[in-house]
């Protein structure tokens, strides 16, 4: 099966720097995929090269089957929503969303219809006599889809369309984007820098970094199963260990790891043999916090990694409470929700002796691992000292 | 507290010195005597002498002939001048900017004598041809400084929009970029149009025969024909044209402003939800 929208091995430069680095990527149609990484990863300039905005040095864009590489931008049925907007400021409510169908040429009857018709789909229909300057930014937002919306384009391009928006009206305006995906069922490429707002809309997500795409999956493997230190840091919280595999056990290896004394058993899918290093992600979410463990039957405490830690840090954080334990050369962050009940009553405090423990299950094995990416995670500044435990061990280029 | 009167005597003061000359002028033209400084009653004489004088109404015409083309002409190339300037950034880009702003600060007595070696030198008889082309050259610095602006804070994301969103270069520039570039046009062609109808010493030099515009027909009226009460009832008149205009385009301006009141009235009730 052929993809609907094709990038084959496109690059873009802008003078030195390569903002995007032979990308392929294949998008279905009907999907929305999401383009998540940092700014300056290249994912808004893969964007504008679908729009047309740009043009590729090298590679081709596909778009059903056309190549529109070097198509000008208003003979393509794609249609971008610009993170200003950029409604026409001269022009009404309606004479913006009338504007696509305007350039087209399309009978005046037909364009009072369209027009109508998607003033309702997105509710704004007592506002089509206001100029732009006259209505919130929600308001904008959805006359910017409703514009780029009337003349049913192949594509939707998202460009961080929510990022001038506050909080509230941003989760309001994802569900909002989500129920208009569902009606019209086009295809939308989701330009974010927010792991949230991917998250949450996405059938799939690309994530980039330094102009490469570092991995495509649905946003739940993306979380769960991150294939580089780059996605598991850039995406949620996590804890990086590294170490070397001592023994394996059926699907486990036993894996000694720089910083802490004892071993730690990991769920080996990548079939990785004794000798070799790794690289661990473990979600502090995975991670059990309490002042005296629990007792562990049999054969769950053969796959239960506990270690006991000083706790150095403490943040609250309304549904959950995040721990900053020092465990051996390693300060490993945790997160415990809070629940009437818990296996441990007594509040933890700063400097309080903890145990920590997780599931072998629940360590993943990343496939890549790069030494600065530990300075990802959140608070930076308290992961320098792990910086420089990973400095010069992990398999950069 | 006791308000200081020092604002409202400098207000006074500022007032006089603007417009006591012209209310001495305004009250001249109505003098029956032919020097300004004796009172000998009222009369409508010099209105009327004025409204006979057939070379004055000539002047004018050509004044407004010229002014208008002028105006036109400098809009023209000054936008486009502007838009190359904002869109080609190139180490050329500060010259050009240079050139474009010389004619600013050049003495108009330079200007008018090189348009005049030239005129010469290219064999071209003087008359109103030579004036407008004359016009035109300073006329279109001033629309090209107002647009650029006006560009410097234009948002190039409208035009990919409106690119994005299928308009053709060419539309998205006549129905996107000219109408928000319309005020600083519009700026510049008033600026325009006032230099143009007001210029002597340029006009004075590239003029012949026939086009005599208005400056130039006062400047010879003073001189020569000793027609100071007429000069005073023409200026009286343009005065007043001038007040009505810029009434007219007050009240314009009010009558805009309570048009958008009700969309403004709404979005503070809070009634767009």
């Amino acid at each position: 099966m052929s993809a609907f929208v094709s990038f084959k091995n496109v690059t873009k430069r802008f003078e030195t720097l390569t903002a995007v680095d032979n990308v392929s990527l294949d998008i279905e149609k009907g999907e929305v995929f999401s383009l998540l990484g940092p700014s300056g990863c290249g994912k808004t300039t893969l964007l504008r090269m679908l729009a047309g905005l740009e043009t590729p040095d090298s590679g081709r864009v596909i778009l059903d089957g056309q190549d529109i590489t070097n198509l000008p931008p208003n003979l393509r049925r794609v249609h971008t929503i610009f993170q200003n907007y950029a409604l026409f400021p001269h022009m009404t409510v309606w004479d913006n969303i009338a504007f696509p169908l305007r350039v087209a040429r399309y009978p005046k009857q037909e364009i009072a219809r369209r027009v109508k018709g998607i003033l309702e789909l997105i509710r704004l229909g007592d506002h089509d006599y206001k100029y732009p300057s006259q209505i919130s930014g929600g308001q904008k937002q959805r006359v910017a889809i409703a514009r780029a919306l009337v003349d049913q384009p192949q594509v939707l391009l998202l460009d961080e369309p929510l990022a001038a928006l506050d909080l509230k009206l941003r989760q309001h305006m994802l569900l909002e984007l989500d129920l208009i995906h569902d009606k019209v069922g086009i295809t939308f490429l989701y330009v974010t820098h927010d792991q949230g707002e991917a998250m949450s809309l996405s059938d799939r997500i690309a994530v980039m970094n330094n102009g490469r795409i570092e991995q495509i999956d649905p946003p739940a493997k993306i979380y769960e199963a991150p294939r580089s230190s780059f996605v598991a840091a850039f995406i949620g919280d996590t804890n990086f260990l590294q170490g070397h595999v001592t023994s394996i056990s059926h699907d486990y290896c036993n894996l000694a790891i720089v910083g802490l004394t004892s071993s730690v058993k990991s769920y080996n899918d990548k079939a990785i043999r004794a000798g070799s290093m790794v690289h661990l992600s473990v979600r502090p979410e995975k991670i059990h916090i309490a002042k005296t463990p629990p007792e562990f039957k049999d054969d769950l405490a053969d796959k239960i990694n506990l270690f006991s830690g000083v706790v150095e840090d403490i943040v609250y954080q309304g549904s959950h409470t995040k721990y900053w334990v020092k465990v051996g050369a390693h300060r490993i962050v945790t997160n415990m929700p809070h629940m009437r009940f818990q296996l441990d009553q007594e509040e933890i405090t700063w400097g309080d002796s903890v145990a920590l423990w997780w599931h072998a299950d629940d360590a993943f094995m990343l496939e890549q691992f790069h030494a600065t990416d530990a300075a990802l995670i959140d608070p930076p500044a308290q992961y320098e000292e792990d910086v420089e435990i990973f400095r010069g061990t992990g398999n950069e280029p | 507290m006791k308000r200081s009167l020092l604002p409202i005597v400098i207000l006074i003061i500022v007032l006089v010195f603007l417009y006591l000359p012209i209310v001495v002028l305004s009250l001249n033209s109505f003098n029956a005597s032919r020097f300004s400084g004796t009172w000998d009653g009222f009369t409508l004489k010099w209105y009327s002498t004025l409204m006979q004088d057939r070379t004055i109404w000539q002047a004018l015409v050509n004044s407004l002939i010229i002014a208008t083309f002028a105006t036109i002409g400098s809009c023209i190339i000054g936008t486009t001048a502007a838009l190359a300037l904002n869109r080609w950034q190139t180490r050329l880009q500060t010259l050009h900017n240079a050139l474009i702003y010389t004619p600013l600060v050049v003495p108009e007595i330079l200007m008018g004598m090189s348009l005049l070696l030239l005129f010469t030198a290219l064999k071209i008889d003087c008359g109103r041809h030579t004036i407008l082309l004359a016009h035109i050259t300073f006329c279109v610095s001033f629309v090209a400084m107002t647009v650029l602006a006006r560009l410097q804070d234009f948002d190039t994301s409208l035009i990919e929009a409106g690119r994005d969103l299928g308009a053709t270069a060419f539309q998205a520039f006549i129905k996107i970029q000219l109408p928000l570039l319309m005020p600083g046009i519009i700026a510049g062609g008033l600026l325009a149009f006032t230099l143009s109808v007001d210029d002597f010493v340029i006009t004075f030099f590239v003029s012949g025969p026939g086009s005599t515009t208005l400056p130039l027909r006062v400047y010879s009226m003073i001189k020569h024909s000793r027609q100071m009460p007429v000069i005073n009832a023409l200026s009286t008149l343009l005065l007043a044209v001038t007040f009505l205009a810029v009434i007219a385009s007050r009240l314009l301006q009010i009558k805009r402003v309570s048009r958008s009141h009700p969309f403004i009235s709404t979005t503070i009730g809070g009634t767009n939800k």
